[in-house]
Order: C-alpha cells, then sequence, then structure tokens
C-alpha cells in the first residue's frame, strides 16, 4: 500500500474526493473496522466506554460548530445551550407524546435548528465581537429558559429520560449505545463533509472570507448566515438528543457557558474550517480532564489536597492549554498533522 | 416604595461597579480591539489581593488598597506582554478565545490558592448608615459610589489633558497613523491592560466590601457586556452609563419580575436589554458605526 510522494491530481473532482488516495481509503476502513472492534476489547470497562460514547456525542455537535463558526466566520457563545434545547426537546416529546426515538431525534434537530436561526437573525447585522456577545445572550437567556419553563424542562430537578430505542431494541448500556452514537458520528461527518464540499459550503467559506464581495459575487448573505446557524443548530439538537437519552436525566448545568466554551475551544485547538480537526480537537477536549484525574490520581495519595483542588486545578489547566495553543499552535492540530503527513511523504528526501 | 428606593440606591452601587468594570473593558477595546472576557477575573484579583493585604498582613486598608492598585497594574502588565503581544494580528476569535483562556486560567489560580468559601472583609466603615432625607443609606454605599465616580472623573481628566491618555486616544482612533507619530503601540497596549486591571481591582475591592469576597464575583466580567453594548462598545461616557443603567434595571427587574418568574431575573433581564439593543442600535448609545470599505 504504497502513499503517494506528491500530488497527481489532474482535476477538480479529484481534488475534492473523500478517498484521497488508495491507501487513505484502506488506513480509514482499517479506522472504522477498529472503532467497530474496540467494544468488544474494553467490553467490561464502563468508565472508557463512557468516555467514547461522550466522545463520539461531542463530535457531532462540535462539526455543527465547526460549520458555523469554522466555514461561515460566525462565532457562537451560545452552542452549548442549543445542545440543550435539543436535548430537551427530544425528552419532552418522548415523555409527553410517547413518540419513537428516532423520530424524537428529528424532532429535536429541527427545533433546535429553529431557536438556532432565530438567534442567528441578529447575525446580519452583527459580525465579529458583536455576534460573539449577542450569542453570548442567547446562552444566558436559554439557560434561564431551561431553569424556569418547569412544565416543559423540569426545572432545576432534571428530567428523566427513557434510554434510546430503535424498533424495541434498547441502547441501553455504554456497550449498546456506543454503537447508535458510532453509527451517528459518522453520519454526521460525512454529511458535514459533503455540505462542506457543496454549493453551501463554498457559500460559506466566501462569506467567512470577505463577506462583503461574497455578497457582490451573488451570494445571498442572509440566507446563508441563517443557513448555517439552522445547519449548525441541527447538529447541536442531534447531539443534544443523543445526550439526553444516553444520560437519562437531563438537568440545565450541563448546558451551560462552560459548555459552550468547551466546544469552542473544541473546533480551535482541532483547527476552524477543518472537519477532521474537529475530531482531534473534541477527542483531546474530551479526554483532557480524563487525563488529568489520571495523573492526579495516584499523587493524592501523597498530597491529599489535590482532591479538593481538582476541580480549579483542571479550570486552570484548560486554560492554559488553550492560551498554549493559540499562542503556539494556532492552526490547531489538523495543521500539525498535515505537516507530519507531509515529512512522512517526501521521507527520507524531505527537503 | 421605601423597599423601592432602598434597592434603587443598591441598583446604582453596583452600576458604579458595573460602570468601573466597563471603563476597562472599553479602554482595551478601545486602543487594542481585544474583547477582554477576563475582565471579571481581574476584579477577583483585586478583590483577594486587598482582602489578603488586610487579613492576614493586617496591613491599614488605605495602604493595602494602594498595594492591591500596583499588583493589578503589574498583573495587567504581565498579561499583555505574556499572552496578548503574541497575539497581535491574529483572528478576532483566537483572540476571544484566549481571554478566556486566560478567564479560566485565573479562575483556576484563585481557586487553587484562595480555596472557593466565601471571604469577608474586617468592617472597615462603620455600620451606622447615614441618613438622607429620611432614607438610611449605609455608609460602605456611600463609599462606593464616591470611590467610583472620583476614579471616572480622574480617568476622564487622564484621557484629555496628560500625554499618555492622549496617545491612547490616538492609538484608538487611528493604530498607524499613531505609530507614525512617534507613539509606542506596544507601551500604549501595556499600559490600557494595566489601566484596565487597576479600575477592576478598585470595582473589586468595593463589591468585596459590601458583598463578601468569593470566586462568583467573576460574573462580573459577563454583566459588563449588556453596559458596554447599551453603551456602545468605544465609547467610555457610554459605558459608564451603560454601566448605572444595567445596574438600576437589575434593581428594578428585582423588585417588579422576580415575583412574577420566581426569582432569578437579575441575570437574564440584562441580556434581553443587550438582545433588543442589538436588534435596533447594534452600535449603542454612543459608539461609532462602522463603515466598511472593500
Amino acid at each position: 500500500m504504497a502513499i503517494k510522494c506528491g500530488v497527481f491530481k489532474t482535476t477538480y473532482e479529484d481534488d475534492e474526493a473523500i478517498w484521497q488516495t488508495k491507501a487513505s481509503k484502506f488506513w480509514i476502513t482499517v479506522l472504522i473496522v477498529s472503532l467497530i472492534i474496540f467494544p468488544f476489547v474494553f467490553q467490561d470497562s464502563k468508565y472508557l466506554l463512557h468516555i467514547a460514547d461522550s466522545v463520539l456525542i461531542a463530535i457531532i455537535a462540535a462539526l455543527g460548530l465547526n460549520i458555523l463558526t469554522g466555514f461561515t466566520g460566525q462565532i457562537s457563545l451560545g452552542h452549548g445551550a442549543f445542545i440543550g434545547v435539543g436535548a430537551y426537546a427530544s425528552g419532552y416529546f418522548m415523555n409527553q407524546f410517547g413518540l419513537p426515538f428516532l423520530s424524537c431525534l428529528l424532532i429535536a434537530g429541527f427545533i433546535t435548528a429553529f431557536v438556532g436561526m432565530i438567534f442567528g437573525i441578529p447575525s446580519l447585522r452583527l459580525k465579529g465581537l458583536y455576534l460573539a456577545i449577542a450569542t453570548l445572550a442567547a446562552q444566558v437567556i436559554l439557560e434561564f429558559v431551561f431553569i424556569r419553563w418547569r412544565v416543559v424542562t423540569g426545572g432545576s430537578q432534571g428530567l428523566l429520560v427513557a434510554p434510546a430505542s430503535i424498533g424495541g431494541f434498547a441502547f441501553d448500556s455504554e456497550f449498546k449505545f456506543y454503537f447508535l452514537a458510532l453509527a451517528f458520528a459518522i453520519l454526521a461527518i460525512l454529511v458535514a463533509k459533503n455540505i462542506v464540499r457543496m454549493k453551501p459550503g463554498r457559500a460559506f467559506m466566501a462569506i467567512r472570507d470577505r463577506y462583503i464581495s461574497a455578497e457582490i459575487i451573488g451570494v445571498p448573505l442572509f440566507q446563508y448566515k441563517l443557513l448555517a446557524f439552522g445547519i449548525s443548530s441541527f447538529f447541536a439538537g442531534v447531539s443534544g438528543s443523543l445526550w439526553a437519552h444516553y444520560i437519562g436525566i437531563i438537568t440545565p448545568e450541563h448546558f451551560n457557558v462552560v459548555v459552550s466554551i468547551q466546544y469552542l475551544s473544541m473546533i480551535i485547538i482541532g483547527g476552524l474550517g477543518s472537519i477532521f480537526g474537529t475530531i482531534l480537537g473534541t477527542i483531546f477536549i474530551v479526554l483532557l480532564p480524563e487525563i488529568l484525574r489520571a495523573i492526579s490520581g495516584p499523587l493524592s495519595s501523597s498530597y491529599p489536597i489535590l482532591i479538593d483542588i481538582f476541580n480549579a486545578l483542571r479550570e486552570g489547566v484548560f486554560g492554559l492549554v488553550i492560551i498554549m495553543f493559540l499562542i503556539f499552535e494556532p492552526d490547531g492540530l489538523a495543521h500539525r498533522w498535515r505537516m507530519i503527513k507531509n515529512y512522512w511523504k517526501l521521507w527520507p528526501f524531505s527537503y | 416604595m421605601e423597599q423601592v428606593v432602598q434597592s434603587l440606591i443598591s441598583g446604582i452601587v453596583v452600576g458604579s461597579i458595573y460602570a468601573l468594570v466597563a471603563l476597562g473593558f472599553v479602554l482595551i477595546y478601545k486602543s487594542t480591539a481585544v474583547i477582554n472576557f477576563a475582565q471579571g477575573e481581574l476584579l477577583m484579583f483585586g478583590a483577594y489581593i486587598c482582602l489578603t493585604l488586610v487579613t492576614t498582613l493586617k496591613l491599614p486598608f488605605l495602604v493595602a488598597f494602594v498595594v492591591t492598585l500596583l499588583a493589578a497594574a503589574l498583573l495587567g502588565f504581565l498579561l499583555e506582554r505574556l499572552f496578548l503581544r503574541p497575539m497581535i494580528g491574529e483572528p478576532i476569535i483566537s483572540v476571544i478565545m484566549l481571554t478566556i483562556g486566560l478567564a479560566s486560567l485565573m479562575q483556576g489560580f484563585i481557586h487553587v490558592t484562595w480555596g472557593s468559601d466565601t471571604m469577608v472583609f474586617p468592617a472597615i466603615f462603620s455600620p451606622e448608615p447615614l441618613r438622607f432625607a429620611g432614607i438610611a443609606i449605609s455608609q460602605v454605599y456611600v463609599y462606593s459610589v464616591l470611590a467610583a465616580v472620583i476614579c471616572l472623573v480622574l480617568f476622564n481628566l487622564y484621557f484629555r489633558f496628560s500625554s499618555s491618555g492622549i496617545a491612547m486616544r490616538a492609538v484608538a482612533n487611528d493604530q498607524q497613523a499613531a505609530q507614525a507619530m512617534g507613539i509606542s503601540i506596544s507601551k500604549i497596549f501595556a499600559i490600557a491592560w494595566a489601566i484596565a486591571a487597576i479600575v477592576a481591582g478598585i470595582g473589586g475591592i468595593l463589591i468585596g466590601n459590601i458583598n463578601g469576597v468569593n470566586t462568583s464575583l467573576s460574573a462580573f466580567g459577563l454583566k459588563v457586556f449588556p453596559a458596554v453594548i447599551l453603551g456602545g462598545l468605544d465609547s467610555i461616557p457610554g459605558a459608564i452609563l451603560g454601566g448605572f443603567i444595567i445596574g438600576v434595571l437589575e434593581a428594578l427587574s428585582g423588585i417588579y419580575l422576580d415575583p412574577v418568574f420566581e426569582g432569578g431575573t437579575k441575570e437574564v433581564v440584562p441580556f434581553i436589554v443587550l438582545v433588543i439593543i442589538l436588534m435596533i442600535k447594534p452600535y449603542g448609545l454612543f459608539g461609532t458605526e462602522e463603515i466598511e470599505k472593500i
């Protein structure tokens, strides 16, 4: 399985192909197969499977945010709340009307898309900093609704939700849910990749790079900005719905501003405007606290104070990691990955 | 009526602290075009430093106050030099994210150093309330507003008459032109951050005297957004006015809306106002409208 050592593309279609080379097709197949085998190997470790599930669910929402922020250039500080909208919508429709899981998931997606588009309306007049603040307002207002609209959300007590099930098969354990989450994550990656390759994706990038020029060459700004908000929120809604039926209880603090910031940091650390980077960034941010926990665990026997300050420590390290990435690796992990790949492409004659 | 007046007064007091924090915020935005999400943490830092100086080192309050301001200025310098300087020329979202990271880092640091329990300043002002026309106002409130107003006036004078203040306004107006006139931009950036940290520190000490000091003080950093958007992101008088308006608005919603929604409206009303302003007047009361050309 030789890896090509140069660029041999002759058409634009080649440039946009998902399977760039036979080798990449082979390795991605290997990756997917090993992802399917993974839970069988670690069947006994609920902890590992839980982390894997969290990563897969988070990838869906992070992809949505990257379409909005990375590809369209609209900063959103309210993504966490949108995920919450999806979670509550899905839980409410299942509890009240007894709808099956898949239709709840779709409804959640569309409701979230609708809410996202409402908060996207100001984006026509606002940009950059102002938009970031407007979405922060969306976050605060939605959080308030989650806590106060008790009839629907159950308030701070939370809303109990039945586990996901398709055709009578309940995905009620970490192990079973893994396959559902994996299927949806792969589907989301494919959809995102294709949106980005198609007309809307090109329009998004045109708006991001220079919105006045985009408008002049005939990209209807308002329409596409709203579309970006809609698509991004749809992804958030689906992710929220999956999360709700996985965890089983929805409480407002799962969707606060810290969550929004975490999602932003996922796509920034991964690489803005890169689907692959989104995946890397999500894995990194979800694993970061777990790695910290793993390190502070053995140390805490000799320094018991570590247990008390663990949360604070996690917060501090989280901030530090973001800062370090922004200063030393502003293009994210995806960029680093490309560099490594390019290096090996020509190895050992990399000059 | 008595209750309404009382909460209006406390609204004005809180508003004066918003105004201080907003002043620093606008200053940073004006001269460096950075939205600082760590403003609330700067406030918290000031409060904790002063508290430690007063309680642990037993310094007299005024000395502690001055030392705190020096420490805050130093912190501002350091933040700018270490973290913001490398980000010049990076896209907006990266810079925003950097200040969010800074906020998280400082939160973690303060948490680890001082713990998460609420700490109280020893009584510095006498608890005997002052009486104006039959309305009792506690002395802390009076001094807070007084201090805030003095700061605001001083900084206004500074920007108007001192050479570094004028240089700062020049940089805010047009960086290249200012540079061509021989103004050192990096120096101005550092001064902007130092001043922002100082005013936030003053705000922190004041609010710490009123409410006690804990990590929830950083919420002030988010509350400053409605204030500055209302006033216009790049207008210092606007930020001050916006701060007072948001403070009073909060107090009013505490009286009239809390019974309807079972509390918590204080947190959300400023942001609803923010959305409305953004919809009808995106550049706020005094902000300059950006006109873009290709």
